[in-house]
């Protein structure tokens, strides 16, 4: 059966709501985001007891044998908190990439909670393409170093190692040519610019100047680092879906509740026909972006690199365009309360905002899906 | 039928825009330019320039101190003076309570409030709204007890726009509560010093501060601090409504955040290429331009049947909906031009004189700010649904 979830899918994607109903009132995220990390650490332990920080992974790695399905329905339920953990950076992105280049030994440490990660795949110059690729590792296989600029690195404040595409070979927009390195997020040479998100997350701009790495920091082959990079983009771009899916969730049923009881000419608002139906609207976007989301999991955990990369682009022009309607929507039917930085609905609507751009906006995701041809995905 | 304004017009756009390049401090262009906070002092030193030249109160007749413009001219004073970046003139006096003031206020109220709007000695704010009442303002229930040769006022208003720079603010507070909602409201002058009144900041969602809640506790004011007749004040909000409807399209901001976005889209990079050569970005643009020219060409429509003596009626209303749009149209597609560089949320960035290298580009820390903030101009001023409700009723006759 299509969409069916297994016995223990039920039980995570339970545990998982029970989690953020519980225990990540709006308070609890408030006070989260403005701490010294801008995350919990005790929230991080809670994840790898519950063993979420190990589902996605094979079972040798000392993970649950599970993927980007399982994945997704954590991400969707953090959503629906607007959990500011860095879930999709260290466990889905990074995380992802170590799985896929072997590295065992740090999935085990990440899965205990103790590995913090953060990759570096935009550039100032690059926008949204991957293979945009300036920064450089020169030198010989043994002894590399690296120089370069990475855009807006999400949690690299916190992160213990960086994952760094930097050119080996071949021209700046090359598909070729580009090599994943680990580095110690305080190696020599290594300089960051943090900053907070306009959606209350952590990130920073990274400077690399001759950052020295030895045989052991390569990811994955020497020069196809995107055979690594680009699936692994498409999984986490599927799991940020499904964490869309659940943002628009929050974002219609909290303008739900609030257009039910707040009155004006001595009814509720949620008598007037105009609102009814562009809540019907928002309703309906967020129902087919959550569909969407799910087949792109779906999709990723099948591991068919086109059908994967189609439906991720799919899902996500799909999400990005819809989850800005959502958005717009649910602040314009709270009035001058949804302009306000303490009403909850602002901070959902910001990270909608914001998710549209990452990986990629509706254009990139259209002209990456387009590019792609046609074809029963 | 042409779509030339006439050379007189033409050579007053020409003083206008020579003017502002001579005397629009080069600070503030650059603030507003770049997006950055602005100070009261900004908007205030900006207005007392224009005072200087006899241009202070823009839309007045010269009996109050105006320089008795045509439609015509009004429109392309607001225009060039959006397009090359001045400051907006605060509208709470000069587009609100002033004309109020003109058309139902005492002797002794023209004489007292008048020239200090016009020369921007005073500053006012706008209490209106209240926390129960928005789009529904007749339900208000600010209360105004008569005492003797005073009024007693309790109550709350709230988003009230500038109220932290305000020297005095005009409310609408109920004195009778036993008529219909709309027949026991009245309007009032009331000084923000007097004992009794709070303000208190509301943070809105990019973290900026310029609305406030006001909270009015036993606070006296003198009945000669009445505009028209008691319980009238209704009639007297709904002239309001009706006024200086056209400056509302904003126009010449539009046109200068055309011009940002196309130059933004110059400078950013996809595939190795402009962002401005790329078919899909530049079809929005395209999009955005027409949208702009539509709105341009209605409200050059509405100004001349004005200048033939015709009332702007209820359609205004289409220009405070599409203006309106227009405006969050343009900050979404500012913020998706810079791509990954909307994310950072650097608030000192936004600071005059913060000499630190930025984030991303110089031009991108405000853009994300914008486009939350911009959220807005669809909900305040009677929102866009309220809008829509107007020409259902008055111009379609449901
Ligand atoms: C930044 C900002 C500045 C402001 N400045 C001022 C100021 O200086 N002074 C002042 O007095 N006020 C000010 N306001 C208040 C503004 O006028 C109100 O926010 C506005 O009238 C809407 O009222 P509300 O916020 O109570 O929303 P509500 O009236 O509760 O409306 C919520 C939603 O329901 C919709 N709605 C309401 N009634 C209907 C209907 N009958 N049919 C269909 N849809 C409907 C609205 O359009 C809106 O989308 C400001 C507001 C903002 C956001």
């Amino acid at each position: 059966m299509p969409f069916a979830l297994t016995e223990e899918q039920k039980l995570l994607q339970e545990s998982a709501d029970r989690f953020v109903e519980r225990d990540y009132g709006f308070d609890v995220r408030t006070r989260l985001a403005g701490s010294e990390t801008g995350w919990g650490a005790e929230n991080w332990a809670r994840f790898a007891e519950l063993g979420w920080l190990g589902v996605p992974f094979p079972e040798a790695a000392g993970g649950h044998g599970g993927g980007p399905v399982e994945a997704g329905l954590i991400a969707e339920a953090l959503g629906k908190g607007l959990a500011v953990e860095p879930y999709l950076w260290t466990v889905v992105l990074g995380g992802g990439l170590l799985a896929r280049a072997g590295r065992t030994d740090l999935l085990e440490e990440l899965i205990a909670g103790k590995l913090q990660l953060a990759t570096g795949f935009a550039e100032p110059q690059g926008r949204y393409a991957l293979n945009d690729v300036a920064t450089t590792a020169e030198g010989s296989s043994g002894d590399r170093s690296i120089s370069g600029r990475k855009a807006v690195v999400f949690n690299a404040p916190s992160a213990d190692l960086l994952i760094v595409p930097a050119r080996t070979a071949g021209a700046r927009t090359d598909t070729r040519g580009i090599t994943l390195f680990l580095l110690p997020a305080d190696a020599d040479g290594v300089e960051l610019r943090p900053y907070s998100t306009m959606d209350d997350s952590r990130a920073a701009e990274v400077t690399l100047s001759g950052v020295r790495a030895g045989g052991d920091a390569v990811l994955g082959e020497i020069d196809d680092g995107m055979a690594l990079l680009e699936p692994a983009i498409d999984d986490a771009t599927a799991v940020l879906c499904c964490e869309a899916a659940g943002v628009m969730q929050a974002l219609v049923s909290q303008t739900q509740d609030y257009i039910k009881n707040r009155k004006q000419f001595g009814v509720p608002l949620s008598s007037f026909q105009v609102l009814q139906h562009r809540m019907a609207e928002m309703f309906i976007h967020k129902e087919q972006t959550q569909s969407m989301a799910y087949m792109a999991v779906v999709r990723a955990a099948a591991g068919d690199g086109r059908a994967a990369s189609r439906a991720a682009s799919a899902a996500k022009a799909y999400a990005s365009e819809k989850g800005k309607l959502v958005g717009q929507d649910a602040i314009q039917m709270h009035g001058g309360m949804g302009m306000t930085k303490e009403m909850p609905i602002s901070s959902f609507f910001k990270r909608i905002t914001m998710i549209g751009s990452l990986f990629g906006d509706a254009d990139h995701h259209l002209d990456r899906f387009a590019g792609m041809g046609a074809g029963a995905a | 039928m042409d779509l030339d304004i006439g050379s007189e017009d033409r050579a007053f756009r020409e003083e206008v825009r020579a003017f502002v390049g001579r005397n629009l401090p080069s600070d503030t262009r650059e603030k507003m330019r770049r997006g950055l906070k602005l100070t009261k002092d900004d908007v205030i030193g900006w207005h007392r320039i224009l005072h200087a030249n006899g241009w202070g109160a823009p839309g007045w007749p010269v009996e109050y101190g105006g320089p008795d413009w045509t439609p015509t001219q009004r429109h392309i004073f607001e225009e060039e003076t959006g397009r090359s970046h001045c400051p907006r003139l605060m509208p709470f006096g000069l587009k609100m309570v002033g004309p109020v003031i003109q058309a139902f206020g005492s002797d002794a109220q023209k004489a007292q409030h008048l020239p200090k709007i016009a020369s921007a000695e005073i500053q006012w704010c706008q209490g209106y709204s209240e926390p129960g009442s928005g789009s529904d303002l007749a339900s208000l229930k600010t209360r105004a007890v008569r005492n003797g040769d005073n009024y007693v006022v309790n109550g709350q208003k709230t988003w009230t726009t500038a109220a932290h720079w305000a020297d005095w603010i005009f409310c609408l507070v109920r004195t009778d509560d036993t008529v219909k909602k709309q027949e026991g409201i009245s309007f009032l002058l009331i000084d923000m010093t007097s004992p009794g009144i709070t303000v208190k900041p509301i943070i809105t969602m990019e973290g900026g501060h310029e609305v406030n809640e006001v909270f009015f506790d036993d606070v006296v004011v003198p009945v000669s601090n009445r505009v028209g007749a008691e319980n009238k004040g209704w009639t007297i909000a709904k002239f309001l409504l009706g006024h200086e409807r056209t400056s509302i399209a904003e126009i010449g901001r539009s046109k200068a955040q055309l011009e940002k976005l196309t130059e933004i889209a110059a400078a950013e990079q996809k595939n190795g290429a402009p962002l401005l050569d790329d078919p899909r970005f530049r079809e929005k643009i395209a999009r955005a331009e027409i949208d702009l020219m539509a709105l341009e060409m209605t409200l050059l429509r509405i100004v001349s049947a004005e200048s033939a003596g015709g009332v702007p009626g209820p359609e205004a209303s289409l220009l405070k909906i599409r203006a309106t749009e227009l405006q969050q149209e343009l900050g979404e597609l500012l913020m998706e031009a810079i791509g990954y560089y909307s994310h950072p949320d650097t608030p000192e960035a936004l600071e005059f004189g913060w000499n630190e290298p930025s984030v991303g580009p110089d031009y991108a820390a405000s853009l994300s700010p914008v486009y939350f903030n911009l959220r807005k101009t669809s909900i305040y001023g009677g929102s866009n649904e309220v809008q829509r409700g107007i020409i259902s009723k008055m111009v379609l006759g449901f």
